[in-house]
């Protein structure tokens, strides 16, 4: 990873992440969602984005943060995969970074086991440290005690 | 090189197509032998081979066509009739074409295969025969004005230059080569490809007539066309609920017309991919025949509507089970000629395939005249092969019996053969058939025949569904499993739907429904509003009917479906998902994937409450069920509910007497009755009319155990607290605070029956 990227980044509870851009479809606004009863609880709903159907994930529920308080609305950020678009339900936008090979490292031994699983490494930029999501792992439904009956 | 294997794909795909259709027309022609059009086409096919094939160098396979086009040349032109013989070679013949055709295919030569006595053969034939007709009218020689007709299309082509044909003529008038085309290579005047092109030209116009004006599409793009569609329903469906709002006329028209466009475009797309059924069925006259032959038997196989219409995707995939469920027919439905004539039936077996639509459905019925499923011996297979209990044997009726054939791993043939019988199959047609929607049925009777009745969906891509509502979410349910609805007030809700132990069931007609309520499969919470109607949605999955209880019926819909992601994928209640009119997304439940997940599928059908209670109870086997029922002196008694085959009702009429016995006729069997009361050394128990039986079965063997009354069904973990002094009882214990005898069936029955245990013939005692 010495070359540098580019990043999508969005913020999460008071934590700053990033995803490839190349790994991004499109970001946009909160969608009416469709839950989807019996499924895993990570999964949000389903929402229609311009007649494709697509699956929304809740990264709080994923890396097994506090849901988001009642009233604020999350941002899509549609990741393409090879079984077609899925959405990642994070808190807020931020900008495309261009991010320095040479602040690459992997993920301190210390954090969670969720970060461990879900990070690829970390950039140090200006005044934050950016986490790299690992959006493959991230789609996997995650422990199977994530199953929940209903939201 | 590229184009010229681009001329040879061509050439495979369009020989490929001619042959299939030989096939069909080979069959017509047997029947009709001086069908002139059915001949007529037959030669220009291979006429069309045999051309192209001299073009593009494969001699073996020109030299094969050749001989055979001859001969039908001779034929159309009614100088000698078709006869067995002619036919056995033609179909030699068609098999030789395909085989070289395969290896072009595989290997882009011709094979080493020696094709040569089958030509000599066919130019006896021809020479044979000519000879034969004494009357034989000296006919033209055939196409005398083809070449230079031929030539003339070349040179209005501009792919070659008069001269050059009138050369090639020259030499052909001279020399020894029948086909201009061939020269005209060889005297580098032209391309092949032209050749093969102007030929299919000229067949097609000569064809017209039958072979209309048709284009070759690829079925990718007619995929994407169908999805464009999909898309364009879906948006027509959200203009039409915005249209509602509106007031604009103008608008108003624009949008009927953009409806009616809509739905007249929908349906063509779907027509191109519509093929009939017909193309499937078109290998089975010859599948028959040979499978026949190899069994010893005589099968004559009756197609009835071919035409009947199916999308391309689904005709794909109802291939390999109909082909399955044919060879089944023939190799254990149909007998041997000697035993149908023993059993008075015509020597000849027949075969018969039926297509139709009903219901925007598509249903396809195999059917033999053969000696129908022997249920008795499914029902020891399944037993020894240990797919199911004997205490769920015991408690299937006729129809469940029957469906046994579709368990995995169970074949009623005696032995092997190398066409069926290895315990693969019915359970892979079942599973293919419901992969595309579809159900499949079986029908059977005992020396008269089995019949299979597979209901399949027009097309898969776009599908009626009805639009319910439960907690506030809208869910999709496919049409196809849907049989009626039923709607109660408030006030008959407390009347009609019984609680059988937290199995809600409802009286159909007086059959009773299990019902599911959709908020509790969907873990939604329950309603709170007791006194609110109720809509029953009267679904079917694998031929058993369930009540789904919802909140609302909106209305119905054409629905595009689309599947769910991949994490989402495990959920077996959802068939997929669709955007509704507003643009928002609802789910499709999963009929099917409902039923099994509420245990339905196990249960019977709607017969006895006992069955339909049974899936229920199944689901926490970690308790026992017990059926309570009273029995004399107002004593409670309870036995294993997985004793009990059924509970039955009788009416004094139908009671009968052998022996010192009562008995009664049932299920074609005698059935002693015992009074519970008198078997446990009571007083005479009483006779009630009807009176109650709950039918006990033991290793095939059943009697009525009468009863003053059933209780109920319960759950519960039992302990049996005191010991009993009087004779077949278990014990007592406490059940629903009341105190309750544990009864000794088996105890009872060896001392008033001792003949019961000794499992011998099938029919149940009669008399001590």
């Amino acid at each position: 990873m010495a070359s540098s990227q580019q990043l999508c980044t969005f913020h999460l509870e008071r934590l700053f992440f990033g995803v490839s851009v190349q790994e991004v479809q499109e970001v946009i606004r909160y969608q009416e969602m469709t839950p989807v009863p019996l499924a895993p609880s990570v999964v949000s709903g389903l929402i229609n984005l311009r007649g494709q159907i697509v699956t929304a994930i809740d990264l709080r529920r994923r890396f097994g943060m506090p849901d988001r308080e009642t009233g604020r609305l999350p941002m899509n950020v549609v990741v393409r995969t090879d079984e077609g678009p899925v959405s990642l339900l994070v808190d807020e936008i931020g900008d495309v970074l261009e991010a320095d090979g040479d602040h690459f490292e992997a993920v301190p031994p210390t954090l969670s086991k969720e970060m461990h699983e879900l990070l690829r490494g970390v950039y140090k930029v200006k005044g934050a440290l950016l986490l790299v999501l690992d959006t493959g792992r991230a789609l996997q439904s995650g422990p199977p005690a994530a199953r929940a009956p209903n939201r | 090189m590229s184009e010229l294997d681009d001329i040879v794909r061509d050439f495979l795909v369009e020989s490929h197509e001619g042959l299939d259709r030989l096939d069909n027309e080979m069959v017509v022609l047997e029947e009709r032998p001086d069908e002139k059009e059915t001949l007529a086409s037959i030669f220009r096919t291979i006429h069309t081979i045999k051309g192209s094939s001299g073009f593009l160098g494969f001699g073996k396979l020109g030299k094969v066509a050749h001989a055979g086009e001859n001969l039908l040349a001779k034929l159309r032109d009614g100088t000698f009739p078709l006869d067995n013989q002619i036919t056995d070679s033609l179909l030699a013949m068609f098999d030789a074409v395909r085989k070289i055709l395969e290896r072009i295919e595989q290997t882009g030569g011709e094979g080493d295969e020696d094709y040569s006595t089958l030509v000599q053969q066919l130019t006896l034939l021809l020479d044979g025969r000519k000879a034969l007709s004494v009357a034989a009218t000296p006919t033209p020689p055939p196409d005398s004005a083809a070449p230079a007709l031929f030539g003339e299309a070349l040179v209005a082509k501009g792919v070659t230059s008069a001269t050059s044909v009138a050369r090639a003529l020259e030499v052909q008038r001279t020399g020894d080569p029948p086909q201009l085309g061939e020269i005209l290579v060889e005297h580098g005047a032209i391309q092949p490809q032209h050749v093969v092109e102007t030929l299919r030209e000229q067949s097609e116009q000569r064809g017209a007539a039958l072979t209309d004006q048709n284009i070759r599409v690829d079925v990718s793009l007619l995929d994407r066309l169908m999805n464009l569609v999909g898309e364009l329903v879906l948006a027509r469906n959200q203009i039409l609920q915005f249209k509602v709002q509106q007031e604009d006329a103008q608008f108003i028209a624009t949008t009927q017309r953009l409806n009616l466009v809509t739905t007249e475009l929908q349906a063509g797309v779907m027509k191109t991919r519509m093929q009939p059924i017909g193309n499937v069925w078109g290998k089975f006259p010859r599948v028959v025949r040979d499978l026949a032959k190899s069994c010893g038997k005589q099968v004559r196989l009756e197609l009835v509507g071919k035409e009947t219409e199916l999308d391309k995707t689904i005709i794909e995939a109802i291939k390999d089970p109909l082909t399955h469920i044919v060879r089944n027919s023939i190799d254990h439905g149909i007998e041997r000629p000697e035993v149908r004539v023993a059993a008075g039936k015509a020597p000849e077996g027949v075969l018969a395939m039926r297509a139709y639509h009903e219901g925007g459905q598509v249903n396809i019925e195999i059917k033999d005249d053969g000696a129908g499923i022997a249920a008795e011996r499914l029902k020891a297979k399944a037993l020894e092969k240990e797919l199911v209990t004997a205490e769920e044997v015991a408690r299937m009726g006729e129809r469940e019996l029957l469906n046994l054939i579709f368990l995995p791993g169970l074949s009623t043939a005696a032995k092997v053969t190398d066409v069926s019988g290895r315990g693969v199959g019915m359970d892979v047609v079942r599973t293919n058939i419901e992969r595309i929607g579809g159900t499949v049925d079986v029908f059977s009777e005992r020396g008269r025949g089995t019949t299979l009745r597979i209901k399949i969906p027009l097309t898969l891509a776009i599908i009626p569904a009805l639009v319910v509502t439960a907690s506030g979410h809208r869910f999709a349910i496919p049409q196809v499993s849907l049989l009626e609805l039923v709607r109660l007030e408030a006030d008959e809700v407390q009347r009609e739907i019984e609680d059988l132990h937290g199995a809600p069931v409802y009286r159909l007609r007086g059959r009773l429904l299990p019902l599911l309520n959709l908020r509790t499969v969907l873990a939604f919470g329950c309603r709170k509003d007791s006194e609110a109607a109720v809509n029953i949605v009267v679904l079917q999955a694998d031929g058993r009917q369930f009540g789904l209880l919802v909140d609302e019926i909106n209305d119905t819909e054409e629905i595009v479906v689309k599947p769910l992601g991949k994490l989402l994928k495990g959920l077996t209640t959802f068939a997929g998902a669709t955007i509704m009119g507003d643009g928002r997304v609802a789910l499709i439940l999963d009929v099917q994937g409902i039923s099994q997940g509420a245990n339905l599928i196990t249960a019977s059908t709607g017969h006895s409450m006992l069955e339909d209670n049974s899936g229920t109870a199944q689901a926490k086997n970690d308790r026992s069920t017990l059926l309570l029922f009273r029995a004399g002196e107002s004593r409670r008694l309870a036995i294993p509910l997985s004793d009990v085959a059924r509970l039955e009702e009788f009416g004094h009429k139908t009671l009968e007497r052998a022996g010192d016995r009562a008995v009664v006729q049932y299920r074609g069997e005698i059935l002693p009755l015992l009074h519970v009361s008198s078997l446990m050394g009571d007083a005479k128990g009483e006779w009630n009319d009807p009176c109650q039986v709950v039918v006990y079965s033991n290793g095939g063997r059943s009697v009525g155990l009468v009863v003053e009354n059933i209780l109920d069904i319960v759950e519960e973990s039992y302990v049996v607290q005191t010991r009993a002094r009087s004779q077949g009882v278990l014990g007592s214990t406490v059940i629903q605070g009341r105190v309750t005898d544990l009864l000794d069936v088996d105890h009872l029955l060896r001392q008033h029956d001792p003949g019961f245990f000794v499992t011998t013939t099938e029919s149940a005692p009669v008399g001590t």
